[in-house]
């Protein structure tokens, strides 16, 4: 025992040691890249070296960390040290969305953008208390195992596999298409290439070692995400206030920013251009209301301007091109005419919409839109808690510690190394806001600074001088949510060593991220369907060939989903977290808690929770039906837990108790060491 | 399967505080939302108070919640015997 005990102290100094090392090495690295920089390294080198250096190196770590053993496959061996462990579960949970989008979305909606980081961090807390001590007892590899130990039967187990797929498929097609974005616009290739790109990053690592693998260059990744996050905020935060830590300073450039809101808010050029934006929404919806009329109309005139031009003394090349060109891009029919015209209005009518204070919570109209905003910001922060505490890739790092001891070390650890991150984020958005609206807000349209054209071009910043005053009023920029961090070094005028390191640190965010998803989905169904319910004795060898053909067919189903940029997909990530939240919280939570819950009563509240969720999301999102309480669909969960746990607890009550040997599991996972188990033998 | 005396109230023990915990988990969130425009009378470090916790308080309670009860149960399984070892 003691030697065990030494081993691990021995593996834990040298982990240490290792990644050290590492990131000393990555900081020297990026060091040189900027010397190189300031000694007129061509800008796109500096994006193929990180992009090389860092694909290289989780490579390296992939085959290094190669595997034919089923337990380094599933679990890693079971030996992560709590630290570590934290540190792969933080580039696990840091996805795309929360790397690139979330400081977006915290710019754009303030206060009430908030509901995010609160949700995305409390979760950790119904982790620590509820689950993880308790699935690292139980110890075996996946979570619908636990459903199917616990609750008996392959029923269970069924359900449970069902919802890990659909929570994490949406999921991972995103985080793929996070690749492809941010790969295809550092290397200069395109898109679709970008994305197998990435997958041929992802497969050499989880297919060679599985979790294994994914553990180590997890850990590798999250030094790359938390140093690329860190630096630009922290140099921004000296630049404006001459303090190089942001968390602090933020808080008097807020009031700052509240100050000049009500400068530019009220300027009345910016009243005009809104009043402008209005109007051109309220042509278009009556150009929709005279469809298909209008779109005749539109059609005449487009072939007359075309026609004008052609007939005149001298005709304009670049005139005619750009007339035939409007005359191409009209909507071939009246459907696709309303959709486009649609989206064209809601788009003027977002940028007509009075702007409101960054630090107001639940800005609207009255008191009825106040609270409904109130209560949906509740609901959110809810469902992405549950949610966190029910996601399988989540959860299955917590099988991966050497002891429950550990596990509850490393719920821990991958609170803070998420913390670390979330903490800053509010921080970030808030000066960079400081950033726009003081320099670029009320300038001269003709000499913004040149980061505005370059993201411009990419369709990510959007100005229109619609009063034609030639200066940049607030209604007339439109930014896309991704630009805010990809954009910060150069907002911040960083050497684009910055940039690069930035999009290094939102690669690994997702590579991290669709890495454990997609060996949730495969690890579902090689192990609890294949091995579990198909073929229990197959041999040790074939276990892993068909964990790993499912690997790849699940990467190539989730890499052309990611190639057809489906907008569909990237808005229904968030729903992931409801969907896993009705599913699963009430099964594993009650199930641990409550010895009393059985199959019959886990088998309907998984059904009616996980049904009632998706009944929800569905009716609201595509069907128009009327939210309840004015609840928007991302936050279906709302509806779906209390569903299900009340399900669960009815029905199980009218059906019999669980047999000794459930109940005996159950007490077998409540104690870390149980010396009066049956013989000491576990279950 | 028969359980002693200090294994039961091992686990009494945990629930007590893993209620307790949650508590404190369901004050830092929920009515820190709820009476978000009346904590924004106060001010912390610049901040209106209700966007600070949303922002930065609720976080470092949470990180501390964690923290605290990883603590008290690796040293309630030593007191009870049922640690690992």
């Amino acid at each position: 025992m003691a030697s065990r005990k030494n081993n691990h102290k021995i593996f834990f100094l040298s982990l240490s040691r290792y990644y050290g090392f590492y990131t000393g090495g990555f900081i020297g690295f990026v060091t040189l890249l900027a010397i190189a920089e300031q000694m007129g390294m061509p800008n796109a080198w500096i994006g193929y070296i990180f992009m090389a250096a860092t694909f290289g190196l989780y490579a390296g770590i992939g085959v290094m960390s190669r595997t034919a053993d089923i337990s380094e496959y599933y679990v890693a061996g079971r030996r992560v040290p709590a630290v570590f462990n934290g540190m792969a579960t933080g580039a696990d949970w840091l996805s795309a969305a929360s790397f690139i989008g979330m400081t977006g979305t915290l710019y754009l909606s303030g206060y009430d953008g908030l509901a995010f980081i609160m949700g995305w961090t409390g979760g950790f807390v119904l982790v620590a208390l509820f689950l993880a001590p308790y699935l690292r007892k139980f110890g075996q590899f996946t979570i619908p195992d636990f459903l199917g130990a616990r609750y008996g039967g392959n029923v269970v187990r069924s359900v449970g596999v069902f919802a890990a797929i659909l929570a994490s498929f949406t999921y991972v097609v995103a985080q793929i298409y996070g690749v492809g974005l941010i790969s295809s616009r550092f290397l200069a290739i395109d898109f679709t290439t970008g994305i197998f790109v990435g997958i041929a990053g992802i497969l050499v690592c989880s297919m060679l070692g599985g979790m294994k693998a994914i553990t180590w260059t997890q850990v590798a990744q999250y030094v790359i995400l938390i140093i690329a996050y860190l630096v630009p905020v922290v140099m921004l935060s000296q630049r404006i206030t001459d303090v190089p830590v942001p968390q602090l300073m933020a808080g008097q450039v807020l009031q700052k920013v509240s100050e000049r809101e009500q400068e530019i808010f009220n300027d009345p050029q910016q009243l005009k251009a809104r009043e402008l934006f209005s109007h051109k929404a309220d042509e278009i919806d009556a150009r929709i209301k005279g469809l298909p009329g209008s779109l005749t109309a539109e059609r005449h005139n487009a072939e007359r301007g075309l026609a004008r031009i052609k007939a005149a003394a001298a005709p304009d090349a670049s005139a005619i091109w750009g007339a035939e060109q409007s005359l191409q891009n009209l909507p071939r029919n009246e459907i696709e005419a309303r959709e486009t015209w649609e989206r064209e209005a809601d788009k003027l009518r977002a940028s007509a919409k009075a702007p409101h204070p960054h630090a107001e919570p639940f800005p609207g109209e009255n008191e009825k839109v106040r609270d409904t905003a109130r209560l949906n910001f509740m609901a959110l922060a809810a469902c992405l808690m549950i949610g966190t505490a029910a996601l399988p890739h989540i959860l299955m790092r917590f099988y991966t510690t050497p002891s429950v001891k550990e596990a509850r070390q490393s719920v821990f650890w991958s609170l803070f190394f998420i913390f670390l991150l979330y903490f800053s984020a509010p921080a970030l958005a808030i000066l960079v806001k400081f950033e726009i609206y003081t320099k670029l807000i009320g300038s001269s349209i003709a000499d913004l600074p040149a980061w505005v054209a370059a993201w411009g071009k990419v369709g990510l910043v959007r100005i229109d001088d619609i009063n034609r005053d030639g200066i940049l009023q607030l209604a007339e920029l439109t930014l896309n949510p991704d630009v805010i961090l990809l954009a910060t070094p150069e907002i911040a005028g960083l050497p684009y060593v910055v940039s690069g390191l930035v999009a290094a640190g939102g690669l690994a965010a997702a590579l991290s991220t669709a890495d454990a998803l997609l060996l949730t989905i495969a690890n579902a169904l090689s192990h609890d369907v294949y091995y579990k319910m198909i073929d229990p004795y197959a041999s040790t060898p074939r276990r892993m060939i068909i964990s790993k053909i499912l690997l790849l067919l699940v990467a190539l189903v989730a890499a052309y989903c990611a190639s057809l940029k489906p907008d569909h997909i990237l808005s229904m990530v968030a729903w992931a977290f409801s969907i896993a939240a009705s599913a699963f919280f009430p099964a594993l939570v009650l199930g641990i808690f409550w010895k009393r819950a059985n199959k019959w009563g886990a088998l309907a509240g998984m059904a009616v929770g996980l049904g009632m969720c998706l009944y929800y999301l569905v009716s609201v999102k595509f069907y128009g039906m009327a939210p309840w309480f004015g609840i928007k669909d991302i936050a279906a969960g709302a509806f779906g837990v209390p569903a299900g746990m009340f399900t669960l607890v009815v029905v199980s009550l009218l059906t019999p108790a669980p047999e000794t040997e459930v109940q005996e599991l159950v007490e077998h996972c409540r104690y870390p060491q149980l010396m009066v188990d049956t013989g000491g033998k576990s279950v | 399967m028969p359980l002693s005396k200090t294994h039961q109230e091992y686990w009494n023990k945990n629930l007590r505080m893993t209620a307790a915990l949650l508590l404190v988990w369901f004050l830092a969130t929920f009515p820190v939302i709820w009476f978000v425009r009346d904590l924004n009378i106060l001010s912390f470090l610049g901040f209106p108070l209700g966007f600070y916790m949303a922002a930065q308080g609720s976080l470092i309670i949470y990180v501390a919640v964690v923290w605290f009860y990883a603590r008290y149960m690796n040293k309630l399984d030593k007191k009870h015997g049922v640690a690992e070892e």
